[in-house]
């Protein structure tokens, strides 16, 4: 989960020679190496759970865990990319209730085979998130008020779509295995094994190709030990979930839009250029990128994954009603990759940000229900763990101010 | 030397927002491998002369010869296209992004192959050719790598700088680029500036600071409301009379080269 730090840390650790512990902690602090902050974070608040209710850090738990941050989690994607262009988009809820109204009335009351459902879905998610980020682009409104009009309106879409019956369960196989799919033991080493191979081999390409350009690599020690914290991640989670139901496909499905969207921001001139412009705008608009288009793209792709997050929570309720995508989605999807320390202020974060994120929220939550909490006390302990997190934030972003760095 | 042709010539160059005349008449020129200084007070027309030369206000009327041939300037591609690049005061950075990235924005270099077809980006290509290119500019950087919010005022100065010549321009207009800097960053600048001039460009210096100007340039051009007063080779002029020609206590009295009409 370094990836993220990597790209800025590897070649200046390269070029200052040994591993300083006082510079890497003044890092830490100051927020570069941001995700392996929120992952000690979550490592706290798993032990402090753990230390309450022993069933917390069970197999069932952590699978149960994964299951209820997937649709969050893929929302919260999309998210990242608006918060990158220094935009907010309120409507993701709304987006993935209608969206997800939409496939389920298409699949039992239209009897559309499941694929062409999701297919319509995850097509209207993304013409939605088309639509506003063409109003916002066009005609400059900004996209705090355009999805404000959007989070009311689709939601009213929502129940229009749904009719009087107001709840359709789902029953379809396909459908319902998007999050009821867990894979057999052997079939989960395979596929752990894939990835570390995958990931491995990229990380050695792409050291060989920096080599032979006779550009600094990243030290041998700190590849080795990138490597193994990112294999043994994934031997932990598949050693923990086979040892319950099996892996899931839905943390699969989540993973992998993570890593896709992360390749994404990072390696392709769109991610560049969204970066460029949440940095800064006009510098962006006199090099000639099209920061309209960009905008407008963007918009589109957080429309399509809310509609892949609605689609997935429909998986797992096994249905869609009119409290779909409603009530404190939209905020846990915002908050999340906030609080794993990407700006609302445009320009900085990671897609990294909305599964960390996604995986702190979920597990408070999910503690204290073990905890069976009342639901106050819960709102209010979320609160205040979130806006820790942006306090922190903001000690981070001062301190890099005041050692010269904006 | 092939110096007899100015690489860019404006003659009789003027332009007017609605009744008030920003420039009357203005010649410009500039050689490759020659430093210009364009000063003059505020609403000399300095600002709007290289608006027309960058294409971003394009001028009423006058020519405009590049090596000599007649060409036209109705927008900032025309001018990027001919090998005019323009370095801005406010340099249009972005502080998130780090060196590499900010030299090559929107213009970054794409990866071969199937990963090409999706605009993956050369890293390892930019990265190089980034090395190259301060190199032979002889700047250092701590780390291509490093953020730009993280660099000095000098530093973000050549970078800016920097990424102009990415397009292998022959005519470099800087606005006002020392401003705001200390004297150690602005010795790092102007001896950027000497070293342009070295490999070849054209460079036009905009300024205030007469010091600075008369640390690089080879010919000073000084405007008045809109008009040309004078035009002094360095070796033959001084500060105070370069002041005198500003302020306007010398028009009139025909000093200079060119001497101030009216």
């Amino acid at each position: 989960m370094t990836v993220t730090s990597g790209q800025t840390a590897a070649p200046a650790l390269a070029e200052e020679g040994a591993f300083q512990p006082r510079q890497f902690a003044r890092r830490f602090l100051q927020g570069d190496l941001g995700s392996l902050r929120v992952i000690l974070g979550l490592v706290i608040i798993w032990i402090i759970f753990q230390s309450q209710n022993d069933r917390f850090l069970s197999a069932v738990n952590l699978t149960n865990l994964v299951l209820q941050v997937t649709a969050v989690g893929l929302i919260s994607v999309g998210i990242v990319l608006v918060l990158l262009l220094g935009e907010i988009d309120l409507s993701v809820g709304a987006v993935s209730g209608v969206t997800s109204a939409i496939m389920a009335v298409a699949n039992v009351k239209h009897g559309w085979a499941p694929v062409p459902a999701l297919a319509l879905a995850i097509l209207a998610g993304a013409a939605i998130g088309l639509l506003q980020g063409f109003v916002l682009a066009r005609f400059g409104v900004p996209s705090f008020v355009v999805t404000l009009a959007g989070l009311l309106g689709w939601q009213g879409a929502q129940l229009y779509v749904l009719g009087d019956t107001g709840t359709i369960n789902i029953n379809d196989p396909t459908i319902v295995g998007l999050t009821g799919t867990f894979y057999s033991t052997t079939v989960s080493w395979v596929i752990a094994a894939v990835a570390i191979g995958a990931y491995v081999l990229a990380s050695l390409v792409g050291r060989r190709r920096r080599a032979a350009a006779r550009l600094p690599v990243e030290p041998l020690p700190a590849l080795v030990l990138r490597l193994a914290a990112v294999s043994g991640a994934a031997i932990a989670a598949v050693a923990i979930t086979t040892s319950d139901r099996g892996l899931p496909l839905a943390g699969l499905i989540l993973v992998a839009f993570v890593v896709l969207f992360d390749w994404l921001v990072r390696r392709t001139q769109f991610g560049r250029h969204v970066f460029a412009v949440g940095g800064n705008a006009e510098a962006a608009r006199r090099a000639g990128i099209r920061v309209e288009r960009i905008r407008i793209v963007v918009f589109a792709l957080s429309g399509t994954m809310a509609a892949i997050g609605g689609i997935m929570a429909a998986s797992r309720l096994l249905a869609v009603n009119q409290s779909s995508g409603g009530s404190d989605l939209l905020l846990i999807a915002i908050a999340g990759p906030v609080v794993a320390g990407t700006s609302l202020f445009g320009g900085r974060g990671s897609v990294w940000s909305a599964l960390l994120g996604a995986l702190v929220i979920g597990s408070i939550s999910n503690g204290m229900d073990l905890l069976a909490l009342e639901s106050s006390v819960k709102f209010m302990i979320t609160g205040a763990v979130l806006l820790l997190a942006v306090v922190i934030d903001a000690i981070a972003r001062k301190q890099r101010r005041a050692a010269g760095r904006l | 030397m092939s110096n007899d042709i100015p690489v860019l010539e404006m003659r009789g160059i003027s332009k007017s927002f609605g009744p008030v005349q920003a420039l009357a008449d203005v010649d410009f020129r500039v050689h490759a491998g020659e430093v210009v200084g364009l000063v003059g007070d505020n609403g000399a027309g300095k600002s709007t002369l290289i608006k027309a030369i960058s294409g971003v206000q394009p001028a009423d009327s006058g020519e405009i010869l590049f090596e000599g041939r007649p060409v036209s300037i109705s927008h900032p591609n025309d001018a990027t296209r001919l090998g005019i690049a323009t370095v801005y005061q406010d340099l249009a950075l972005c502080d998130n992004l780090d060196v590499v990235a900010n030299l090559f924005i929107g213009q970054e270099m794409v990866a071969g192959g199937v990963a090409g077809a999706f605009r993956a980006l050369d890293e390892v290509g930019m990265e190089h050719r980034s090395h190259e290119l301060l190199n032979q500019l002889a700047v250092t950087i701590p780390s291509v790598r490093s953020e730009v919010g993280m660099l000095s005022g000098g530093q973000r100065q050549i970078v800016a700088i920097a990424r102009s010549l990415l397009g292998e321009p022959r005519v470099v207009l800087l606005d006002e680029p020392t401003a705001a800097l200390g004297v150690r960053q602005t010795a790092l600048v102007l001896e950027l500036v000497n070293r342009l001039r070295d490999r070849g460009y054209g460079v036009v210096l905009i300024s205030h600071n007469l010091v600075d100007v008369f640390e690089v340039v080879d010919r000073i051009t000084v405007l008045r409301l809109g008009r040309n007063v004078a035009d002094f080779k360095r070796s033959e002029t001084t500060q105070q009379e370069v002041v005198a020609a500003i302020t306007g206590a010398l028009t009139g009295a025909g000093a200079g080269n060119s001497g101030g009409e009216r």
